[in-house]
């Protein structure tokens, strides 16, 4: 917990005064139902002390968690166009748009940010689920490509964090071109030799999974995601039976040889930042001393999970 | 004996009326064949005026037509000294994809295609074109094996998607699909796909991410089916109809949203009614495709390739 409580402490406070202050001082964990302090949640990057359930977390969090002294610059991305098809179901899409910008205070679904990983600077590329189920349109698209440059223009390594039911429904086919206009992104990087890391986190399915998801020279994924291609409720109706327990999870994934890693998301920092470092032949600096130090804290079943 | 869609009814009894006509005339029957004659003027007119306005459901349904020629129809009337090749090299073979060498108008390419099967025993061992992390996994051994000997690839698509089942989620489907876009995106020689009946989702983009993607008038392209987008927006498979139109996943929808770069014309009635016809015109589509690529070197087929992603829903460029 120390780097933790050491440098993310002010920034997360500065969050809980601001949004949280209205909401109970108590939560209720949605997997083991044990009542938790919200600070406390909110402090251990919304992963709960009872049964070590991750929960989701946005983009801000997630920098504030994963950059050194959660000092980064947050990328100026393009603004895609409001629905291109006119789609409307039940709904409009424009006003699906609207309720998800005025929930989250965002203009879609990734965020990108530059700044260093334990002395390593890097490009990160964070989806989000709270917005519109993280899904990948245009935008996601756009985020990607923007992100990659970035990370080639400045020699960054590049981490992308995962989180969607899919594409998005409502842009159509155009959506489904995301798939290979990231995997274009994601070659780019290739190219210039740079590393691709995906953490994939609960959940990452459909064209997500099926295109820069699983493209990452390393994947890890956070503990029990729910990892796959066609959703569980898909394949129950396909096969019409029960699916088993722990099915596409990300302990499964790890079994099935399809990520290398199941890391608990304390332990995520410290792991990043040893992997990019071996990656990019560099050596320990002071920086990644001290986050080193707090993998030593972690407790066992922590380390059990990150390793 | 031709299947009738459900609004083909119309043509359906006018057919059926000629026919009868037909079969009661016993010898010269002036008058009859006279009557024959304006029926089956009719009975085209109709045809004609029914499939220029097709709804994007109806297009669907011909998209999935079960007399629509598929894979193997082409094979049998394009190419020449069909090789196939099997296998993943990994787990097994998955007969959903299939592909080999052969010889399109006098040069060796390698081509893959789903294959959905074309009776009851067939579709099954098919899987109805719903292919396993085994069929991705061909193709990409297929595109690189054409990679190495510089040989076009040409992919004909025809899927409802790739298959959702315990065992494709256990073998690594997401993956298996991720690594043949990427792979359609790395190749160094010309990669035409065309979309012969249904374009279903990452099932179909994974062998379609070409430097030509080439649609049939009335095949379909879409990120996820009319049904299973109506039950999941509209709470209700029901709604699938508008739901067609909501995800406009026609041709001519793609055509102008730039997706495609062409549509190939059907014969009167949609590509069951005239195979050989629609074959033809497919095999020509193709040939000019691989003609206007046969100035880009390899590394220039790439570039094509990566710009025309990069640039599609006009927000980045290379
Ligand atoms: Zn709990």
């Amino acid at each position: 917990m120390n780097w933790l409580s050491n440098f993310i402490r002010p920034r997360i406070r500065a969050v809980f005064k601001k949004k949280d202050s209205s909401q109970d001082a108590w939560l209720q964990c949605p997997k083991c139902n044990e009542n938790i302090f919200r600070k406390d949640y909110v402090e251990a990057q919304r992963v709960c002390p009872h049964c070590d359930h991750h929960g989701r977390i946005g983009s801000q969090e997630r920098f504030d968690a994963l950059f050194d002294n959660a000092t980064y610059t947050e990328s100026e991305l393009p603004r895609a166009p409001d629905d291109p098809l006119k789609f409307r179901d039940k709904k409009k899409y424009t006003d699906r748009l609207k309720e998800a910008r005025a929930k989250t205070q965002k203009v879609d679904a990734m965020a990108v940010a530059q700044g260093p990983i334990g002395g390593i600077e890097t490009v990160v590329a964070v989806q989000d689920f709270a917005f519109m189920g993280g899904s990948m349109g245009l935008a996601i698209g756009a985020a990607i490509v923007v992100a990659a440059k970035q990370a080639i223009a400045e020699n960054a390594p590049m981490v992308l964090f995962s989180a969607a039911g899919g594409a998005r429904m409502q842009e159509g086919i155009l959506s489904l071109m995301q798939m290979p206009k990231t995997t274009v992104a994601i070659d780019m990087l290739r190219d210039a030799g740079l590393p691709y890391i995906v953490v994939l986190t609960d959940p990452t399915t459909g064209g997500v999974t099926a295109s820069y998801a699983m493209l990452g020279d390393i994947n890890m994924a956070e503990p029990n995601a729910l990892i796959g291609f066609a959703g569980p409720r898909v394949i129950e109706n396909t096969i019409g039976e029960k699916l088993p327990e722990g099915f596409q999870r990300a302990e499964y994934l790890r079994d099935h040889g399809m990520v290398d890693m199941v890391v608990h998301r304390r332990a995520l920092k410290e792991t990043l930042a040893r992997t990019l470092r071996l990656l990019l032949n560099r050596r320990a600096t002071d920086q990644s001393e001290e986050t080193r130090e707090s993998e030593d804290n972690l407790t066992a079943s922590e380390q059990s999970a990150a390793s | 004996m031709v299947s009738f869609l459900d609004f083909e009814k119309p043509i359906a009894e006018l057919e059926g009326r000629i026919e009868g006509l037909r079969q009661m005339s016993t010898d010269n029957d002036a008058k009859v064949a006279d009557e024959v004659l304006k029926l089956e003027a009719r009975a085209n007119q109709m045809v004609r005026s029914i499939y220029s306005k097709l709804s994007p459901w109806q297009k669907t349904q011909v998209a999935r037509h079960p007399d629509r020629p598929h894979f193997e129809n082409y094979i049998e009337e394009l190419f020449v000294d069909y090789t196939e090749l099997a296998g993943d090299r990994c787990f097994g073979d998955d007969v959903a994809i299939l592909g080999g060498l052969a010889e399109f108008r006098g040069r060796s390419v390698v081509v893959i295609g789903h294959e959905k099967g074309s009776d009851t025993a067939s579709r099954v061992a098919h899987n109805f074109g719903m292919a396993r992390p085994e069929g991705y996994r061909k193709a990409v051994r297929l595109m690189d094996l054409a990679n190495r000997f510089g040989l076009p690839v040409i992919t004909l698509v025809d899927t409802a998607g790739a298959y959702p089942g315990i065992d494709a989620e256990e073998r690594g489907q997401a993956e298996a699909i991720a690594r043949s876009i990427e792979c359609c995106l790395r190749l160094e020689v010309p990669l035409i796909a065309v979309i012969v009946g249904e374009g279903g989702s990452g099932g179909a983009v994974a062998l379609a991410s070409g430097n030509k993607v080439i649609m049939m008038e009335h095949s379909i392209y879409s990120v996820i089916s009319p049904e299973g987008c109506a039950s999941i927006l509209w709470h209700s498979s029901e709604n699938a109809q508008a739901a067609a139109s909501a995800l406009k996943l026609t041709a001519q929808d793609l055509l102008e949203l730039e997706v495609v770069d062409q549509v190939i014309e059907e014969p009167a009635g949609g590509a069951h009614r005239d195979r050989a016809q629609t074959i033809e015109s497919v095999g020509d589509a193709i040939e000019r495709a691989l003609e206007s690529l046969s100035e880009l070197d390899g590394a220039q087929l790439k570039t094509h390739r990566r710009e025309k992603f990069l640039t599609i829903g006009g927000l980045n460029s290379v």
